[in-house]
C-alpha cells in the first residue's frame, strides 16, 4: 500500500465514521470474552436491526480492551462516550432504545471518574476505539503513517536518533535504552540482522501485553518493521505465550492483512525495503521471558539462558545481531515517529520518559489495564485510578514486578513511579503488573507463593537457582507453619544473598526479591512465626 | 540413496500425522521447528507419545534425546493421555490471593484428583496454569476451553457436576 493509498483509506474510514448516527462498541478482549461478550454483541446486532437502524446509521462492532476489565462485559456508545458495565444480552434492547435519548443509568459508568480522566494514553490510544481485526480502522487512526514516513523520508540513522532522543527505555522491565540497543545492532558487523518481539508475558498478574496484542496488534507490527528498517534487518519473530490464544489469533489476522496490503513483505509502501514477521508460540516456561532463553526456544531448544556477553545485540538468534524488545516498547515506536522524540521526552521523569501501562489486580476496586505518565505516585494509581481497597479493608502492600519484584508498604505510597525509585524500594518496575493486597494477606505466605513459582520455573541450568529456590521455599514453609527457628531466619537471609549474587540469569538473581522486600518492610510477621516456636519450646521445657 | 535423503514415514496411516508433518514442512523441516511441531502433535493427539516424538525427531533430524528434553521442559506439553474433560485452574498471583487454593482443595475433595492427574474413569483431567491474564475476574478456571470467572468452590463444583450429567 502506497502512502497515498493509506491516506485514501483513512479518509474513507473517517467519512464513514462521521456519517453514522451511532456506533456501539463491544469489548472483545479475552477478559470480556470470558464473560460471553460475543453473545452480547449478537444480541445488540439483533436489537439494532429490530429497532430499524440500517448499517449506515448504526453499527455494532467488536473493539479491543476498554480498560476496566473487572466490570466487564463493557460496552461503549459513540458519540457521547457513554460506557456501560456488566452488560448482559438481555440489556441489549434497552441500550439500543437509549441511542437517541438519555443513557441507561442502571448500567452506566461515570466516564469522568479518575480511572478514565487521570490516564494518559499513548500505547493504548486505540484500545477500545478500533476493531483489532480491521486494518482499515488502524489506518484511520494514523496507523502505518509513521512507517510510510520512515521508509520514504528518513534514513535509518535518523530513525535511531529519534528513538534515542525520545528517551524510551525497554518496557519489559529492565529499562535498557531502546535507541542504544538499536544502535548497537545497527553497528554490528554482518548483513543479516533480526528483530524479536518478546510477547512471553509470564509474570502472573500481568496482562498489559495481552491487552495490547488483542486490542491493537498492527501497532506492534508497525513498530517492528520500523525497528527492522532502522537496524537493517529483514526478518522478525514474535514470541507469544500459548496461554493467550486470542492474542495469537489477532496477531495472525493482522499479519495476513498487512502482508496482503503490502505493509509487510517485499517493497513495503513502495520502497525497496523488505521485512517479514513470523509468530512463534511459547510453551509455558516463565524463564523464556529472559532474552537468551527466549532465543533458544525460537531455535527449537529447551529454554535455558546462557551467560552474557555476548549480548543478543551482538550475537543473538542463530548468532546474528538481534534486537529484542517487549510488546509495549514496539507499541511506543509509531507515536514517537509521528510526534517526534521531543514530544515523548516531555512526558515522565528525568530518567524515565513517556508513559507506562500497568495491570491493576488483586484487592482493588477498579481492576483493569491503565496507562499513566511515568512519575505518577503509587497512591494516585491505587487510590485515585484504582479506586482504593474494596469492602472497607485497609491497604497493606502493592506487589510490582511479579516474582522478580517486591512488596511496597503504605508509607512509600507517595513515591513517584519510575525505574530507579522502584528499584531503590527493593522492587522493580517489571513489565507492569500491580497486585494490591489488603490487611488479610500474609506477607510470608505471599513470599512463599512467589518462591514456589520461581522454584517450579527455574530451568535447572545453574545450581544457585535450582537448589537455592528449593531451600528457600522449604524455609519459608517453616515460617508459614509457624515452626521456624531463629537460625532459619539467618539461613534464609544468607541464601537470598547467595542466590541473588551467583545465579546465571535474571530469574535466579531476582527470585529473592519478594523475600527480601517483605523482610525489609514486614519483618515482624517473620518474627511472629519465630516467637510462637520459642514459646512452644519454653512450654515443653 | 543416502540415509538422510530418505522420506520419513509416519508411525501409522492415521490422518492426523499429516497435520504434524505439514507444520514441520512449513518451517522447512529444520530443527528450529521442534516446539511448533510438538504443539501440533499435542493439539491433534491430545498428548505427546513416544512414536510421535520419534517421528518428529526423525523428520527434523534432531536426536530423540533433545526432543524428549524439550517435551519435558515446557509445562504446556504433557506425555500422559488426558481425560475426556479438562479443568485448568489458574494459580497466578491475583487468583491465588482470591482463593484458587480453595478451588483445588475442593476439586481434590470431590473428584479425588490433584493437579496433573486424571480421574480413574478418565473423565476429568485437572491442571494448573500460571495466569491467563484475566486477573480482573479472579479466581478463574478454564473448563473445556471456556473460561469460568469469579469462581467459588461451590460454583466450580456445580460446573464440573453439570459436565458429568451431560456426559452421562
Amino acid at each position: 500500500m502506497l502512502a497515498e493509498e493509506l491516506k485514501t483509506v483513512a479518509a474513507r474510514e473517517q467519512e464513514a465514521e462521521s456519517s453514522r448516527t451511532a456506533c456501539i462498541n463491544v469489548c472483545a478482549a479475552a477478559s470480556c470474552q470470558a464473560l460471553q461478550s460475543d453473545e452480547l454483541k449478537k444480541a445488540l446486532t439483533l436489537a439494532v436491526a429490530a429497532q430499524g437502524y440500517g448499517p449506515e446509521a448504526c453499527t455494532v462492532r467488536q473493539v479491543g480492551c476498554l480498560g476496566l476489565c473487572g466490570a466487564g462485559p463493557l460496552v461503549s456508545v459513540e458519540p457521547g462516550g457513554i460506557l456501560y458495565q456488566r452488560v448482559q444480552p438481555s440489556d441489549a434492547e434497552e441500550i439500543v432504545a437509549a441511542l437517541e435519548g438519555p443513557r441507561v443509568e442502571r448500567l452506566a459508568l461515570d466516564s469522568q471518574m479518575p480511572f478514565f480522566t487521570r490516564q494518559h494514553r499513548i500505547v493504548l490510544e486505540n484500545s477500545g476505539r478500533i476493531d483489532p481485526d480491521r486494518m482499515e480502522d488502524y489506518i484511520a487512526h494514523d496507523g502505518y503513517s509513521a512507517l510510510s514516513t520512515v521508509l520514504l523520508e528518513m534514513q535509518p540513522a535518523d530513525v535511531i536518533a529519534e528513538v534515542a532522543k525520545s528517551g524510551l527505555r525497554g518496557r519489559g522491565g529492565a529499562g535498557y535504552p531502546t535507541g542504544l540497543k538499536w544502535e548497537t545492532v545497527a553497528k554490528s558487523a554482518g548483513s543479516n540482522k533480526i528483530i524479536v518481539c518478546n510477547a512471553d508475558e509470564g509474570d502472573p498478574g500481568a496482562f498489559m501485553d495481552r491487552s495490547v496484542l488483542e486490542s491493537d496488534p498492527h501497532r506492534v507490527l508497525e513498530g517492528m518493521v520500523i525497528a527492522g528498517y532502522a537496524v537493517g534487518a529483514s526478518e522478525g519473530y514474535i514470541y507469544v505465550r500459548a496461554e493467550y490464544p486470542l492474542a495469537v489469533a489477532r496477531l495472525k489476522t493482522a499479519l495476513r492483512n498487512a502482508e496482503r496490503h503490502g505493509l509487510l513483505g517485499g517493497d513495503i509502501c513502495g520502497s525497496h525495503f523488505t521485512f517479514r514477521i513470523s509468530i512463534r508460540l511459547g510453551a509455558g516456561a516463565f524463564v523464556c521471558g529472559e532474552e537468551t532463553a527466549l532465543l533458544a526456544s525460537i531455535q527449537g531448544l529447551r529454554g535455558t539462558p546462557r551467560p552474557r556477553p555476548p549480548f543478543p545485540a551482538q550475537a543473538g538468534l542463530w548468532g546474528y545481531p538481534t534486537v529484542i524488545n517487549n510488546v509495549e516498547t514496539f507499541a511506543n515506536i509509531a507515536p514517537i515517529i509521528r510526534n517526534g522524540g521531543d514530544w515523548f521526552s516531555q512526558l515522565g521523569t528525568e530518567h524515565s520518559k513517556g508513559t507506562k501501562v500497568f495491570a491493576l489486580a488483586g484487592s482493588i476496586r477498579n481492576m483493569g489495564v491503565i496507562e499513566v505518565p511515568m512519575g505518577m505516585t503509587l497512591r494516585n494509581i491505587i487510590f485515585d485510578i484504582g479506586g482504593g481497597i474494596p469492602d472497607g479493608k485497609r491497604f497493606k502492600a502493592v506487589q510490582t514486578g511479579g516474582p522478580s519484584g517486591g512488596c511496597i508498604p503504605e508509607n512509600f505510597l507517595d513515591t513517584p513511579v519510575d525505574y530507579e525509585t522502584l528499584t531503590s524500594l527493593g522492587s522493580i518496575m517489571g513489565s507492569g503488573g500491580m497486585i494490591v493486597m489488603d490487611e488479610t494477606s500474609s506477607m510470608v505466605d505471599v513470599a512463599r507463593f512467589f518462591m514456589e513459582f520461581c522454584m517450579t520455573e527455574s530451568c535447572g541450568k545453574c545450581i544457585p537457582c535450582r537448589a537455592g529456590t528449593v531451600q528457600m521455599h522449604e524455609l519459608l514453609g517453616r515460617f508459614c507453619e509457624r515452626r521456624a527457628r531463629p537460625a532459619d531466619l539467618i539461613m534464609l537471609e544468607a541464601l537470598c544473598d547467595l542466590v541473588r549474587n551467583t545465579s546465571l540469569c535474571g530469574l535466579g538473581q531476582s527470585a529473592p526479591n519478594p523475600v527480601l522486600s517483605t523482610l525489609r518492610y514486614f519483618r515482624p510477621e517473620y518474627e511472629a512465626a519465630l516467637m510462637a516456636d520459642t514459646e512452644a519450646l519454653g512450654g515443653a521445657a | 540413496m543416502p540415509a538422510y535423503l530418505e522420506k520419513i514415514n509416519p508411525p501409522s496411516d492415521d490422518k492426523r500425522w499429516k497435520m504434524v508433518a505439514a507444520t514441520m514442512k512449513k518451517l522447512g523441516n529444520r530443527p528450529s521447528a521442534l516446539i511448533e511441531a510438538l504443539h501440533t502433535l499435542q493439539q491433534t493427539f491430545g498428548y505427546l507419545d513416544k512414536p510421535g516424538l520419534i517421528f518428529v525427531a526423525a523428520v527434523l533430524r534432531v536426536p530423540p534425546s533433545l526432543v524428549y528434553g524439550a517435551a519435558t521442559f515446557y509445562h504446556i506439553f504433557t506425555m500422559k493421555p488426558q481425560g475426556e474433560h479438562s479443568c485448568i485452574v489458574c494459580t497466578g498471583t491475583a487468583c491465588y490471593i482470591n482463593g484458587s487454593g480453595g478451588l483445588l482443595k475442593s476439586i481434590e475433595a470431590h473428584e479425588g484428583v490433584k493437579p496433573g492427574q486424571t480421574t480413574t474413569d478418565g473423565r476429568l483431567s485437572v491442571l494448573t496454569a500460571r495466569c491467563f491474564g484475566a486477573c480482573g475476574l479472579a479466581p478463574v478456571a478454564v473448563v473445556d476451553g471456556q473460561m469460568e470467572s469469579r469462581l467459588t468452590p461451590e460454583a466450580l463444583q456445580k460446573r464440573l457436576e453439570g459436565m458429568r450429567v451431560h456426559a452421562g
